[in-house]
């Protein structure tokens, strides 16, 4: 009898799952259809595929679905202007959950599934590298708008990923870049640098930064370095006030370096700091208090406060949609459309190889968040942003060019 | 007499499996998207099974399996990538070491009991993962790049491997000893079994078929990185032998299959995704409160039995 009724139990929930797995199959069965017409009459089918491999959900969703929100309002926006000669553009959006082996078979469902004619690559240097190599396979041009890690268009052989491109400056520019506004218009000669030991991200930045700054005549007084999680700043703090120096670089984070900044100016060190897009968040303010975040200083993708007329127009079309201020991941995301759009429109079709040269070979494209061509490496080279904090807020302070 | 009758039909049964999915592959019907799920359908029904005879055989509590995938999946990337040892060398010495640290963990570690282990091998599995993070020959934080080398065939014969190994093991003597440390420890004891020996000898089995899984991960998806091998992964693995039913070998495999085809259909819905993965979660337990198949195994659904090398 018990085992009757388990069985029957047993029946209502395969009956349960199998209606459910029926449904998701239908939906399923039908996009594939739309697409392999699409596929199969390349060249006079009205619509152009671009597929968005992102984190939408998972440990770095904010990312994703920020670039996806970007994405999406350029899409409308050439889509309301007539589309890629006379074509309109699709969007096909596939959620990687943050994880690698689902960005890769988010990769090969875009290229085999849906025949997408490019592919917006995940957010994360490791999510994009994931993708890379069905990229190449495919040929299909894949752009990320922040892997910002060096090895994803280079592998460490110095082979190139072909049909892989970025939107977004690489991690060792940004050293750069605060190396020069720290000779040029601060200038700094005495420098200090305090990095976070644990991170990938800050180590580049620290290197290209010592490297630039020695170029530009400074000297480094004292090179100190934390670990993620730590708490407590003081002692070193302490080391670097009594090295004297007249600007401290702290690439990192915005969870230690709120900390830094705070027990920094509570030691009574004045100096001028400067960080690195990692700071980018309001949690910042809210470690360090707005006081000591004055006379600080960060690089960045874009700032929405930037007078230029054409960021404007952005913030507004972007404000008008979502009803709030955009992002750098936004504004990378919208970009990252654009510059597709800009590489079919140049190689005149949809063919993978046609549109990953026209990629490579893109000169002073004028974008959102800056103008750019691309090296032989297929990174754009583009002018950075500083802003400077000014009573907790981000005010933009310049554009460095590289 | 009868488990051999069991072994050869499981034996043949999987090779029709195999012959028809290679049949499929080879006419071009199953394209790359479909067979990268069959891979990582194998590999999640490795997981699975590894953490079932943990779990469901000897009624241990670990919650850090990811962390032995890690060891499997760097050590035989390293194998491959850096040495530039073939690929079947690099799987064995990925499974092999990681068995090396099961062992090393288990020792100390299953004296322990019920949360008190829990805790301690999730413990183990992050210490695993933070040396990884802090070692630069392997890439630090931003991960290791691997080569696709794998194929459906090493993920299948690797399922194969695990599951004739790990069945035939709860069907011997040694899985004899296992199951009475889950069913009463104390009990054990006084019956002279050396109840730390089994569960080391269960603990370490497991370690060795995770690290097999991560090694063929490693060599699937292009990249291998630390925070990929984080406790969520544990809890990942942890969901598919609750919800195929402790105790259930058959269940841990279909629950494995069940779940990689909902997150596989559910990419497509990336707004509502992990909402109806979490519903299915739900129902399932709701109706099935001991998971898909209890302590039952697949082959005891039918009258005449002792078809499939699962059941005893």
């Amino acid at each position: 009898m018990a085992e009757k009724k388990t069985l029957k139990r047993f029946a209502s929930v395969f009956l349960a799952s199998s209606l459910i797995m029926g449904a998701l199959a239908g939906c399923n069965s039908e996009g594939t259809s739309t697409a392999g017409g699409g596929s199969s009459s390349d060249t006079t089918s009205d619509v152009i595929k671009i597929g968005a491999n992102l984190e939408l959900s998972g440990a770095v969703a904010s990312y994703g679905s920020s670039i996806a929100n970007g994405a999406e309002l350029a899409v409308e926006e050439i889509n309301a202007a007539g589309g890629i000669d006379g074509k309109q553009i699709q969007l096909v959006k596939v959620d990687n959950k943050s994880e690698n082996s689902e960005a890769t078979n988010a990769a090969i469902k875009l290229a085999t599934q849906d025949k997408v004619t490019a592919m917006i690559a995940p957010a994360t240097s490791g999510n994009v590298i994931a993708t890379a190599q069905i990229a190449n396979q495919y040929k299909i041009p894949t752009v990320t708008a922040s892997g910002t890690a060096p090895n994803v268009t280079e592998n460490e052989d110095g082979t190139l990923n072909d049909f892989v491109f970025r939107t977004c400056f690489i991690d060792p520019f940004q050293g750069i870049v605060a190396a020069n506004f720290a000779s040029n218009e601060l200038g700094a000669k005495n420098v200090a640098i305090y990095a976070d030991n644990a991170s990938d991200y800050a180590k580049g930045l620290a290197k290209s930064f010592k490297e630039q700054i020695e170029a530009n005549g400074g000297t480094v007084v004292a090179e100190e370095a934390y670990v993620a999680d730590d708490t407590d700043f003081k002692s070193t703090l302490t080391r670097i006030k009594s090295a004297n120096p007249d600007f401290i670089f702290i690439p990192g984070y915005y969870e230690e370096v709120g900390l830094i900044v705070k027990q920094a100016r509570e030691l009574g060190i004045e100096a001028p700091l400067m960080g690195a897009d990692g700071w980018d968040s309001p949690t910042l303010v809210e470690l360090a208090g707005a006081e000591a975040l004055n006379n600080t200083f960060i690089t960045n993708h874009y700032s929405s406060q930037d007078p230029e007329e054409t960021i404007q127009g952005f913030v507004e079309a972007f404000k008008g949609k979502y009803s709030e201020s955009p992002n750098a991941f936004h504004a990378l995301g919208y970009d990252t459309v654009y510059y597709i759009k800009d590489a079919i429109e140049r190689a005149g079709s949809t063919d993978g190889e046609a549109i990953q040269k026209a990629l490579a070979e893109t000169q002073d494209l004028s974008l959102i968040t800056g103008t750019f061509s691309v090296d032989e490496k297929h990174n754009p080279v583009k002018s950075a942003t500083v802003l400077e904090y000014v009573d907790g807020n981000q005010v933009f302070n310049s554009k460095v060019n590289p | 007499m009868k488990k051999s009758k069991a072994f050869w039909v499981f034996s043949a049964l999987a090779l029709v499996i195999y012959a028809v999915v290679q049949g499929l592959i080879s006419s071009g019907i199953i394209d790359l998207y479909y067979q990268n799920i069959l891979v990582q359908m194998c590999i999640n029904i490795m997981l699975a099974v590894s953490l079932h005879i943990v779990i469901g055989i000897t009624g241990q509590f670990s919650i850090g399996h990811a962390g032995f995938m890690a060891v499997g999946a760097y050590f035989s990337a390293i194998a491959t990538m850096k040495l530039g040892l073939p690929l079947p060398v690099g799987l064995a010495l990925g499974a092999g070491v990681a068995a090396l640290a099961g062992l090393l963990v288990g020792l100390p570690t299953l004296r322990l009991k019920g949360d008190y282990l829990a805790i301690a091998t999730l413990g183990f599995a992050e210490i695993i993962r933070i040396i990884f993070l802090n070692v630069d020959y392997v890439g630090g934080a931003a991960g290791m790049v691997v080569t696709n080398m794998t194929t459906w065939t090493y993920a299948f014969a690797g399922v194969v491997i695990t599951i004739i190994v790990i069945s035939n093991f709860t069907n011997s003597r040694h899985g004899r000893g296992a199951i009475s440390i889950r069913e009463d420890e104390i009990a054990a004891d006084a019956m002279g079994i050396n109840t730390t020996y089994y569960k080391v000898v269960a603990f370490t089995i497991g370690s060795l078929f995770a690290g097999l899984a991560g090694a063929i991960y490693a060599h699937n998806f292009f990249i291998i990185q630390p925070t990929t091998f984080n406790f969520l992964k544990s809890f990942d693995i942890l969901i598919y032998v609750v919800l195929g039913g402790l105790g259930s070998l058959s269940g841990s495999v279909i629950a494995a299959i069940f779940l990689t085809m909902v997150t596989a259909f559910l990419a497509n819905f990336p707004e509502t995704r992990m909402i109806i993965y979490s519903l299915v979660l739900i129902l399932v337990m709701l109706y099935r409160p001991t998971g898909l198949m209890g302590t039952k195994e697949i082959t005891s659904l039918f009258k005449f039995g002792k078809k499939g090398g699962t059941k005893p």
